[in-house]
Parts: structure tokens; sequence; C-alpha cells
């Protein structure tokens, strides 16, 4: 179990103030002069020590993406852009973060604007979260107030500032060319990759997007050395995490633990355990909508790490564990995922926009029954015509939460089909 | 409420205009299109929650923007409203962590109460009522979110007791119905429990 000295967010409830002399005792803020002055290239070979990976989902590593970004400008300036566009079903952990802890944010956002030469940071936050925007707003005022963002800022001799940005309510700006596309008043639609933002950003500009997990860990990984946090989780899994534990459990939470953890610890020490017991769990999807789905066998066994889900053809995700005891209608659960995945798409790329509502169409009759056993197979097949073919990962997303209820609950889908034709010939 | 700002004129206030330019310079010089969707917002709630033609125009102007492409982004974004609102937008969440914990219930128990189906407003106009995709709340399921605010671990009870608060005209505290410490686990945190009380205000 991880110590609550090694965890990051010691604010993650709210239980103590978010401001920014509360956030002070508590660590935030403490000599980032220094930490700026040991230079841009230090910063980003410890994040790529301490092994960070980007905790939006992707798990792409944190400090060799900042690497991406131009070391000398060719007269444009560089952003950084926080996603803080939360909205992966099962996802509220940016949230906490965002009205508990601001200020590892804020403070991040400097220190990684730094690394990375940035101007400014503009943090794209949910339109949804305007409580969360509230809060946010007030430690960065707070922050331009001390000094140590805007002109100078921490009397470092850097000038950077620090914008907020509220979304207004589409799941599909939380993939990050929707998101700049969005951030410059357009509708939020995907673009073609390359060129990538390190290069054509938001406005024209090389643009660096993470997620604010990623951003708000940063200072308190250099704070306490690469070293610390790669020596927490496994090998290529490294550091703390937050879950968030939802569904059928007895207490679902928020919590922050170490990378690795068993599935079956995190549920039953954090979150009271499976409501009826583990005996009583039926399935869970282990990172977030967009990951599929793994039965109790799988449960039972694996670690909340992405290589130790990946072998299991699911994914850490954003590390947002839904769990389904056994009265769960499973395939209505992933029904309403595809109900979810046809709202959100955003209707540019046609494998996208017809296939996640004729997937939909179809996982309505399965629920029911109301289909030939045959179709299993032909869904299964267009959810791989889907899968790849458009330009951002929403067709993918959409996609996998099928393959994964067919991987491991066909029995369940014909067995329906089977009931629902003899109900008919009764 | 809605008739009126569908047809009538619309321009920022003096102080909204200072609002407005605050934005606005957010944004690099020249890029003031990034100001669109906040413009919006800020219209919206001038507007008693709906956005008039007269206000899009209005936006459309003052970016320099062809109306076009800010209709573009009225339609494309589910915050912006064309339709009626009423004076309290309830939104409650659907989707499948929500519903594992019982959203059905909190949906029917809204319909109950209000008398309306989702997607209606009442007929004195206090309420309109939306099924909406997940709000990022998942581990307060299930919840709703009235006007700004998030009303977190509901039941069909709990429910009842902040509409009829609010056609009252009282302000029902939002967050955890069930009196539980925003995400922590029920009956209090599990962890964070050792490090004294860092970080209090005064200390």
């Amino acid at each position: 179990m991880l110590a609550d000295q090694d965890r990051i967010f010691t604010n993650l409830y709210g239980v103590h103030d978010w401001r920014l002399p509360a956030a002070r005792a508590r660590g935030d803020w403490d000599g980032t002069k220094a930490l700026l002055e040991k230079g841009q290239d230090w910063i980003i070979a410890e994040m790529k020590a301490s092994g960070l990976r980007g905790r939006g989902g992707a798990g792409f590593p944190t400090g060799l993406k900042w690497s991406f970004m131009p070391k000398t400008s060719d007269g444009r300036p560089s952003y950084l852009v926080v996603n803080a566009d939360e909205g992966e079903p099962g996802t509220c952990k940016d949230r906490d973060m965002m009205r508990h802890d601001p200020h590892k944010l804020v403070e991040g956002c400097l220190i990684a604007g730094f690394a990375m030469r940035a101007v400014a940071a503009y943090i794209y936050i949910r339109g949804e979260f305007y409580r969360e925007a509230e809060v946010l707003q007030g430690a960065i005022d707070e922050a331009y107030e001390a000094g140590l963002i805007g002109r100078n800022a921490c009397g470092s001799g850097y000038d950077f500032d620090i914008f907020l940005h509220r979304g207004a309510g589409a799941y599909i700006c939380g993939e990050e060319t929707a998101l700049i596309e969005s951030l410059e008043g357009k509708k939020g639609q995907p673009r073609l990759k390359p060129p990538f933002p390190a290069n054509v950003g938001v406005w024209g500009c090389p643009t660096t997007v993470n997620n604010v997990e990623s951003i708000a860990v940063a200072p308190t990984i250099l704070r306490r050395g690469a070293a610390w946090f790669s020596g927490i989780g496994r090998p290529n899994n490294t550091g703390t995490k937050v879950f968030c534990i939802s569904g059928h459990v007895e207490r679902p939470c928020n919590v922050e633990e170490a990378m690795g953890i068993p599935l079956r610890e995190l549920v039953e020490k954090y979150a009271g355990g499976v409501r009826g017991g583990w005996d009583n769990l039926l399935a869970v999807i282990p990172g977030g909508s967009s990951v599929p789905v793994i039965p109790k066998s799988i449960c039972d066994g694996v670690l909340m790490d992405f290589d130790s889900l990946k072998a299991e053809k699911t994914g850490l995700g954003t590390a947002a564990v839904i769990v389904m005891d056994k009265s769960t209608d499973i395939v209505k659960a992933i029904a309403r995922l595809s109900k979810f995945y046809k709202h959100e798409s955003c209707g540019q790329c046609t494998p996208c926009r017809e296939g996640t509502g004729w997937m939909w169409r179809v996982m309505e009759r399965l629920v029911k029954g109301q289909a030939d056993v045959a179709e299993i197979d032909l869904l299964l097949d267009v959810t791989y015509e889907v899968e790849g073919h458009t330009i951002c990962a929403l067709g993918d997303a959409a996609a996998w939460p099928i393959q994964g209820l067919i991987r491991h609950f066909r029995p369940e889908i014909e067995r329906r089909i089977e009931q629902y034709k003899s109900a008919r010939a009764a | 409420m809605s008739e009126q700002s569908d047809t009538g004129p619309f321009a920022f206030s003096a102080a909204d205009e200072v609002l407005a330019k605050a934005i606005v310079a957010k944004y690099p010089a020249g890029r003031q299109q990034s100001a669109v969707m906040p413009l919006l917002d800020l219209a919206q709630r001038r507007l008693d929650g709906r956005l008039s033609q007269a206000a899009i125009e209005y936006v459309a102007q003052y970016l320099g923007m062809p109306r076009i492409r800010v209709m573009e982004v009225v339609s494309f974004y589910t915050m912006y409203n064309t339709g009626p609102v009423g004076r309290h937008l309830v939104q409650v969440c659907t989707t499948t962590p929500c519903w594992l914990r019982g959203s059905d219930a909190i949906v029917a128990a809204c319909e109950a109460h209000l008398g309306v189906t989702c997607g209606e407003t009442t007929a004195d106009g206090a309420f309109t009522l939306r099924e909406v995709e997940c709000l990022g709340a998942c581990v307060n399921a299930p919840m709703m979110q009235i006007g700004d605010d998030y009303y977190e671990d509901l039941d069909p009870q709990s429910v009842v007791r902040v509409l009829k608060a609010l056609g009252q005209g009282e302000a029902p505290p939002a967050g955890s119905q069930s009196g539980r410490q925003t995400s922590a686990p029920a009956g209090g945190p599990t962890t964070l429990t050792t490090l004294g009380s860092p970080g209090v205000a005064g200390e």
C-alpha cells in the first residue's frame, strides 16, 4: 500500500483549503525558482527518467513529448495546452485535482511550459465544470498576484501566462486536435496528423497538449526526484496514479495508489469491495468507457497498469474502474456506451458517423435478443471496419467496448437470441 | 422570458463590455475568434439561458466572424441553447456509471415530480429536464447538474427534496446529497489520514 507520504494529491478530497497559503503549507510552490534554474534540459531529462506516462489515456511518455518542442523559435511562439476536458465515462480525477489541489496544476503549467519554452499555457476545462473553473481561476489569480506566474515568474526572469478556457459540452474536444480546433473558436473536429501539434498546433504554433494529471504531478516529481517516482510501480509503469472506482462497489471513491496495484486489492481496500462480495463480480471496465470490459476471471489477478491490462487485451486508459456485479445487464451496460459514442461522434469521418449509430442500433436489438446469431459476427466485423479507419480514436473507442463484450460474453448474447426466438415461437 | 429574448435586440452592457474585452485579451492578437465560446456563454447567461439570433449575430460582429461560423459553434456544443429553457436547467446523467447506480430511478423521480418528460419544460417555465451524457462525477453517481451546480449521490428522495427547494426559491446545497466528503469513500477518507492537517488556512 502506498504510504500517505508518497501521495502527491494530499488534498484530493478537499478536506483542506485550496488557496495559496494552504497549498504552500502542503509543499506547492516550494523552491520553484530553483527548479527552473536547473534548466530545460535537466527538467526534461528528469521527467524522462521518472518514467511518467501520460495520464489522459494514451500513456505516451511525458518527458519525451516535451522534448519534441522546438528548442529555438522560428518566430512562432510555443504553447502548452492542458487537456482538462475530462469526460471519459467513469473518469472524475482531474475534477478533484482542479477543485481541491489547483496550485499543483498551476505550478506544473509554469514548469512544463518553461521546459518546452512556451510563452503561455491554455487550460481547456470542460464547460460543465463551472465551479471547478471558478476555483482554478482563483488559483491562477493568486499565482499572478504572488508573482509566481506572469512577468518574471517566481523571480526566474521567465515570463509565462496561464489562461483558462471553458469548453461548452463536447466529449470529442478531449481529443487533442479537436481541443485545439475548439480553442481556436471552431467546432471541435479533429485534425489529420501529421502535422503533429508540436509542429503545427494552436494558431499554427508549436503546441504540446497534456492531461491535467500529467502536468500536476510534475512539480512533485522534480522536487522529490525521478528516482522516487520511478521507484513506485513497475518498470515502464511507474509512479502513482489517481484511480476512480465507480459502479457496483460498496463505497465508490477516488484514490491515489501505486501503479500496478492489483485490481482486486484496489476495489476491496479502498472501495469497500464489490457489492455482495468479490464472488458477486461479473465484470470490470478498468480504464474508462473506451477500453474493453474484462470478466471476473481476469479481474481476479490483473494488475492496474498499462502493460498488465494491455496483455489482457484491454487498457489502463484513464484508470477509471467501472465495476459491475452479477445483477448487471452487461449487454445493456455496453449498449449504453454505444449510445454515448453515437451521441459524441463529431460526424467528420463516415465510418464513425455512420458506424456508431449502426453499432448502437444493433446493440439495442442484442439487449432484447432480437437478432440473428450471425449478426454477432457481423457486428464484430463492423467494429473492425470502424477501428483504425477514422481521423481520431473516437471510432476505436466506440468499437472496443463492443469487441470486449463479444470476446467475453458471447454466450450471454446468444442466450438472449435463443430466448427471444423461443418466446416468439411459443 | 424566452419569447422576448428570441426577438429582441442584443448588446453587451457596459459592464459586460469590460468582461468581453478581458476575454478577448486572453488570446493572441488577431486570434479573437478564440473568444467565441466564452462570449456566447456570456450572452446566454444574460438571456436567461437561451441564445437569440440577435445575440449570435452580435457576437459574430463583435469578433469579425461570419455568422455561419458562430452558428456552427452554437449548434456543435451541447451547452448552447437556442430553444426555450426553464429558470432551472436540470440535466440528469444516464451514462453507464450513473446508470449502474440507478439513474433510471433518478430520471423517473424528476419526471414524476416535475410532470414533464426529458426534453420538456414545465408549464410555469421553472424547470427544463434533460437527459445528458457523462458529466464526470462518476464516483458520486447517480448525479445531476442544475444550472452551474452538481448534485451527487442522489436517490429519488433527495432528488425531490432538491427540486422542491428550488421550486420554492431556495438554494439547496450542491454536492453530495448523502453527506459524504466529495469523492472520498462514504464514511470518510481511508487515505491521507496520517498527514495531520496540512494546509489548513491560517497555519
